[in-house]
């Protein structure tokens, strides 16, 4: 076990060095890192100062030390479009709004695809089991941000329900909320069928029938914490996908979140938010990743010999 | 009662029609027929099939209903956006536009990922692990991210778009080629290739290649889809691909903030994503239950 998440730390923070190595020589690629760093309208004294912050008169290898130096303190320079605020600062403020609107998501995708996963295994080429697959067909293939507009023109424009856009209380959360968390209904409800359905087959639960306990107790109780480790792991891709897709979801619906704030980043240029940004969700990413391989290494011990 | 049976049997035998019809529905021809005509034709007969110029508009023409609603006309069957330009043509120009985009990064990724799959799996040892730890990074890297990041560096634009898609592609062919590799050198008839004389490189290419094709396919098939929406989420984003350029998530875009005044500019785009996505997918799954069921868990 400890060998096993050794290795996978050592992973983890492979994947991490790799992230900011990748931002690092992205800034450096094009030639000239100020150029990337600043916006056309910057003047002298600005190329000065971000030159020194980042001490780009020194060799290559000591410029990445410093980067790392500085990101490990949280220290991605200082925002040009929001001035006078530190580009790490930012990402602080607006991060608490991106994980709300994720959690919620969240929320809602396993509200959905718990229930009607478990449903499509129990009634297994049925009716049921066909709408299912139709709505987790669905939510493969339907853009996310189109949802989103879509979503905003029925219920916001049309009926009136809820607000077009913003931040505020429980109904601007709703429909962002649902554009994000769909896609994860459609892939978590399959994987519940399925790991639902091979439980559904195994001996304990011919026993846990033969001993009399009502089907409500066999299938929610006895089959479904079983099934529930498969889906587990899928947690992680989850907070990735939730993530990252917060940054569409954001910006569809003008929600003052963290993936909004590396959109607005990008589009003026501002590329100390932008890498500081991008730095903190890959931490985020790698991190609930690894965390997750732990605890399914712990739940499921085939797992770590493998 | 044999008697009553014959006679009874033409009632219930399925008239040719409905045989062929049973024949034919074994193959995907919905989504087959989805794609030609949404992505296909239009991709590749985009100036002769768009009644307008897909880039050139006119203002007196701004923002036109599509024709079956109040001040609606033929001459623009699915309304104008905001410059006037007709939504139809830059709907056909954006199928060429997607498939262009997803072919190429699909062909560039798929051999890189193949080469280094191949590579991997055939040699093992340290050059095995070098490329697996590096296919393990590349999948654990955000993808939007990734985008934004590049984008921020480089301005947006074909090449940049490519990019991005190769670096998120490139991997999942490279795992899969590995795996198969690994199992096909096992076999009698790459040690008598290599006893015959072929070295490394032809038996690779001639020898294990062909036999991962099946499956190289398939992968590609489900991955259009997917290319094609992660293109469009780039593009909506402003991280894919240029204005003035006809991309269905510039599209979408662009009629985000219509929303209220001029519904079609976005939403026309959506269908037309949302229809080849589905198909794609459709299809992939059939192709992969035909050529290759193992690959299920893809």
């Amino acid at each position: 076990m400890q060998r096993y998440i050794a290795r996978r730390v050592l992973h983890s923070l492979l994947a991490i060095l790799a992230m900011s190595l990748i931002v690092f020589s992205l800034a450096r690629i094009t030639g000239n890192p100020l150029d990337v760093m600043l916006p056309l309208e910057a003047g002298p004294e600005d190329y000065a100062r971000v030159s020194r912050h980042w001490g780009l008169d020194r060799p290559l290898t000591t410029q990445y030390l410093i980067f790392l130096g500085k990101a490990v303190q949280g220290d991605f320079g200082n925002s040009w479009k929001w001035h006078g605020h530190s580009a790490m600062g930012l990402v602080w403020q607006r991060l608490p709004a991106t994980l709300q609107l994720a959690g919620f998501a969240l929320l809602i995708s396993v509200l959905i695809a718990l229930p009607v996963g478990v449903l499509a295994a129990v009634m297994k080429g049925t009716v049921w089991d066909s709408a299912a697959k139709v709505i987790a067909l669905l939510g493969q293939s339907l853009p996310a941000f189109w949802l989103g507009i879509v979503l905003m023109w029925v219920f916001a424009v049309h009926l009136g329900w809820f607000p077009t856009s913003g931040k505020g209380g429980l109904q601007h959360l709703v429909l962002p909320a649902i554009t994000l968390g769909w896609f994860q209904v459609a892939a978590l409800m399959r994987l519940v069928r399925s790991s639902m359905l091979e439980v559904l087959d195994s001996e304990f639960v011919k026993l846990t029938r033969i001993k009399g306990l009502s089907e409500w107790k066999v299938v929610w109780k006895h089959c479904l914490r079983n099934a529930a480790i498969a889906p587990l792991t899928f947690f992680a891709i989850i907070a990735g996908v939730l993530m990252t897709g917060a940054v569409v979801t954001e910006s569809v619906f003008s929600w003052p979140g963290t993936g909004l704030l590396v959109v607005d980043a990008v589009r003026a240029r501002d590329f100390q938010v932008v890498q500081a940004v991008v730095i903190v969700f890959a931490g985020i990413f790698i991190l609930t990743n690894l965390l997750v391989d732990i605890l399914y290494a712990y739940l499921d011990p085939r797992i770590r010999y493998q | 009662m044999a008697t009553v049976t014959a006679r009874t049997l033409p009632w219930y035998a399925p008239p040719r029609m409905a045989l062929a019809l049973r024949q034919l529905r074994r193959y995907p021809l919905v989504p087959v027929a989805i794609l030609t005509f949404c992505l296909v034709i239009p991709a590749v007969l985009a100036s002769q099939v768009a009644p307008h110029d897909p880039l050139k508009g006119s203002l007196a023409n701004r923002l036109k209903a599509p024709a079956w609603q109040e001040g609606g006309s033929l001459d623009y069957p699915l309304g104008t956006d905001k410059l006037g330009r007709d939504i139809l043509s830059r709907m056909i120009h954006g199928a060429r536009v997607s498939l262009v985009v997803s072919l190429v990064a699909i062909l560039v990724g798929g051999a890189i990922g193949t080469g280094l799959g191949l590579i991997s799996g055939y040699f093992g040892r340290w050059t095995d692990s070098l490329i697996m730890r590096l296919v393990d990074i590349s999948l654990s890297l955000p993808t939007i991210l990734l985008a934004l990041v590049l984008v921020a560096a480089v301005g947006p634009s074909f090449g940049t778009v490519i990019t991005v898609l190769v670096v998120l592609l490139w991997a999942r062919y490279a795992r899969l080629v590995r795996a198969e590799t690994l199992a096909i050198k096992e076999r009698d008839f790459i040690a008598r290739a290599r006893v015959a004389g072929a070295s490394h490189a032809r038996i690779m290419l001639r020898y294990i290649f062909p036999n991962v094709v099946n499956s190289l396919v398939v992968l590609a098939t489900l991955q259009v889809g997917y290319v094609i929406l992660l293109e469009s989420a780039l593009s909506f984003l402003g991280a894919g691909l240029p204005r003035p350029t006809p991309a269905w998530g510039l599209m979408i875009a662009d009629g985000r903030e219509l929303i209220v005044t001029a519904w079609w500019v976005s939403m026309f785009p959506g269908l037309a994503i949302m229809l080849t996505v589905l198909s794609l997918n459709l299809l992939g799954d059939w192709l992969r239950d035909h050529l290759d069921p193992k690959l299920r868990h893809v």
